[in-house]
């Protein structure tokens, strides 16, 4: 129980399921007191579902959900301490913005004129001040998401669950929110389950990441780990870009593992739990950690032909064909052009890994 | 609050405009025929001298409305009196409408809130259900209540069967008859519209209002009621409106002593004891009564929306 009382949210195998679908099976997750916590994964693999189940509106079908040691089943919405960003906003059409704002100050005890000024400064937070007496219906959807993070910080939750809350705002007033977000975040010390399928938003925003695809929690980590240590296929495919390749296993010593790629190329990287002499599996390695060189390394390199430069800006990104084998793809900083060779395409090149570029991947 | 102006309403194209007018024209006739056409007859009869087994004399004259608030004694020569008769009548009627309306509002909209928050499947046969019973003639369904209610009908036996009471319960010929009746020719009318509100009100507006720690109780007063508002007084008037010209539900199960003015609207054009200008005036009176409490209804509304 000790270990449990830090923890502002504690999901131990919950199970959710809609009839005889599963949406979600089996998810632990530990969400530490004052945590910018991010739940990662495309669309339809249960994010909504295991916010909704934390805040209430979900019955847990197995397994149970602990808010500070609590067990929560039996509370209802209204009295857990934790507030939504709601992914389709929910604002009260029939109150001004000022009021939305304001209303769970007001259930909260706190007199009309109180929740106002609260509200008030909530508004000015998310730059809203100057719409604070219209109606929802007449704001942009931006300004109303907008909206809907001011009213459900307004009360200071414990936990605030935000539910894609950036979602519907240009790239710019995004990475402003984000910024700002994170800012409200360390500010207040509240909690943060923050929901989102953009990878790079949760990079950049969150203590720790949990990955989850198809109902099921893939990977939990900081952002260094999830995307340096990928555990599985799905995690390296879906946070970043990477050349996965099927490799088969000829030896494992000493934590080091010989593959074999298709072409017949060798090439060695740490071993990782599970992986056998003979296994055939998958190995991740990030565009950004491969150089293209006149010359190779015995068992870090790919011999082949440049098929194509792709000029991206900050980038230039090379696709190159292996002989005999798969295509892999080279990235190259832009900045750093001067001291390194551009090779056109149709020209022979080595595709070099730096050490410890390249990830084995079970499954 | 200086930023609280709206955008700019909606202007349609004139495109859209002339193509709206067109496609209006064909409720414009019929609401002209059926609706303004008799209107006009029923303001002109009603200054017209009546003619005795019916029908109007063409000689303009106030006689209706003057014996409609006048009583001059049996001889039309004494000093005018208010005449109490009729305007009993028609506070009978606005009452027992208002009653109506307030029961079935609270019958209905419970009833309302439980169909549409059914999975989407059953709603259907809710709604089936609900209308069944008004398949079959009003006629028909209050001759049939009236059976129910009589002294030694279903009801009055059971209560004395199973000894709650000793004697028949008086029901027939009550005001409680009356109203029970129109109760029960409207409820639909007020089911109907807060379940069409009520459905497409979008519940994470509820859900939203719980998780800012409002009960279920504020959350109704404060988030459901005010979205489905427009259903509610849809409800309302349907069910008002109609109960106030009654005749089917007071005429057979109030007997005489509990009138109202659609009875006495009713009579005015049957038989040969009618007075077609007095029956006229009598729906004019009716007509602008109701006119002016949903005027004063629809004023009180906006008021509150732009206060709101
Ligand atoms: N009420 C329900 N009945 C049946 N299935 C449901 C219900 N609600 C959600 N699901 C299913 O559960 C799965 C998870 O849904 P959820 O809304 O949690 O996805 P999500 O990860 O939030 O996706 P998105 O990024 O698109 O918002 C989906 O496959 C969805 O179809
Ligand atoms: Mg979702």
């Amino acid at each position: 129980m000790n270990s449990s009382a830090e923890l502002a949210v504690d999901v131990r195998n919950a199970v959710k399921r809609y009839g005889d679908f599963t949406a979600l099976q089996q998810i632990s997750l530990g969400i530490r007191d004052n945590e910018f916590f991010t739940l990662l994964g495309p669309s339809g693999c249960g994010k909504t579902t295991l916010l909704r189940m934390i805040a209430g509106f979900e019955d847990v079908t197995e397994g149970g959900i602990f808010l500070f040691g609590d067990e929560i089943e039996n509370l209802p919405p209204h009295k857990r301490p934790v507030n939504t960003v709601f992914q389709n906003y929910a604002l009260f059409p029939h109150m001004s913005v000022l009021e939305n704002v304001g209303f769970g100050l007001e259930m909260k005890g706190s007199s009309r004129k109180e929740a106002a000024k609260r509200a008030g400064e909530m508004l000015e937070l998310v730059q809203l001040s100057q719409f604070a007496g219209r109606k929802p219906a007449q704001l942009s959807g931006g300004q109303q998401q907008r909206v809907a993070l001011a009213r459900a910080l307004a009360p200071s939750p414990k936990v605030l669950l935000l539910d894609e809350p950036l979602s519907a705002l240009d790239l710019k007033l995004r990475k402003a929110m984000q910024i700002e977000l994170k800012h409200i975040q360390r500010e207040t010390g509240i909690t943060f389950i923050f929901v989102t399928h953009d990878q790079e938003e949760a990079l950049t925003m969150s203590d720790r990441i949990a990955v989850m695809s198809a109902g099921e929690l893939q990977q939990l980590g900081d952002a260094r780990a999830i995307y340096e240590k990928p555990r599985n296929m799905f995690v390296a495919d879906f946070i970043g870009d990477t050349n996965l390749l099927e490799v088969s296993v000829d030896k494992v010593t000493n934590g080091r593992a010989e593959c074999r790629i298709s072409g017949n190329h060798a090439l060695s990287c740490d071993a990782v739990d599970g992986v056998d002499v003979g296994a055939r599996v998958h190995l991740s390695i990030r565009p950004e950690r491969l150089l293209l060189s006149d010359q190779g390394i015995e068992g870090s390199s790919l011999k082949g032909t440049v098929a194509e430069n792709i000029y991206i800006g900050t980038d230039i990104t090379t696709i190159m064909d292996v002989d005999g084998g798969p295509k892999i793809t080279v990235r190259t900083s832009n900045t750093e052009r001067g001291n390194k060779r551009i090779f056109e395409p149709g020209s022979r090149a080595y595709v070099n890994m730096e050490t410890g570029a390249a990830r084995l991947l079970v499954d | 609050m200086a930023g609280g102006a709206a955008p700019g309403g909606s202007t349609a194209s004139d495109t859209y405009a002339r193509a709206r007018h067109w496609l209006l024209m064909p409720s414009w006739a019929v609401l002209g025929v059926f609706v303004l056409a008799p209107v006009c007859v029923m303001v002109i009869y009603s200054f017209l001298t009546k003619e005795f087994r019916g029908g109007v004399i063409w000689d303009p004259t106030l006689a209706a409305y003057d014996q409609f608030f006048f009583d001059r004694g049996l001889f039309g020569d004494s000093d005018p009196k208010l005449q109490w008769t009729y305007i009993t009548i028609f506070w009978r009627s606005i009452w027992q409408a208002g009653l109506a309306t307030i029961l079935s509002l609270l019958i209905g909209f419970p009833t309302a809130y439980y169909i549409a928050t059914r999975p989407a499947k059953t709603r259907a046969l809710w709604v089936f259900l609900i209308t069944i019973p008004y398949w079959v003639n009003l006629l028909i369904r209050t001759v049939s209540m009236k059976f129910l209610l009589r002294d030694e009908g279903p009801l009055n036996d059971f209560l004395l069967n199973i000894g709650l009471i000793t004697e028949p319960l008086q029901i027939i010929n009550t005001n409680l008859a009356v109203q029970l009746g129109l109760f029960y020719s409207y409820l639909p009318f007020m089911v109907l519209p807060i379940y069409a509100a009520v459905e497409r009100y979008n519940f994470s507006m509820s859900e939203a209002a719980a998780d800012l720690y409002a009960t279920k109780w504020t959350t109704l007063r404060r988030i459901v009621l005010p979205a489905v508002r427009p259903g509610v007084i849809a409800g309302c008037i349907l069910v008002f409106v109609p109960s106030l010209g009654a005749f089917l539900a007071p005429d057979l199960l109030g007997g005489a002593k509990n009138f109202m003015i659609g009875s006495l609207i009713e009579e005015q054009f049957k038989g040969n004891a009618g007075n077609w200008p007095f029956g006229a005036a009598a729906s004019m009176i009716l007509l602008s009564m109701v006119l002016i409490l949903l005027m004063i209804f629809a004023h009180q509304q906006r008021r509150a929306e732009a206060s709101a």
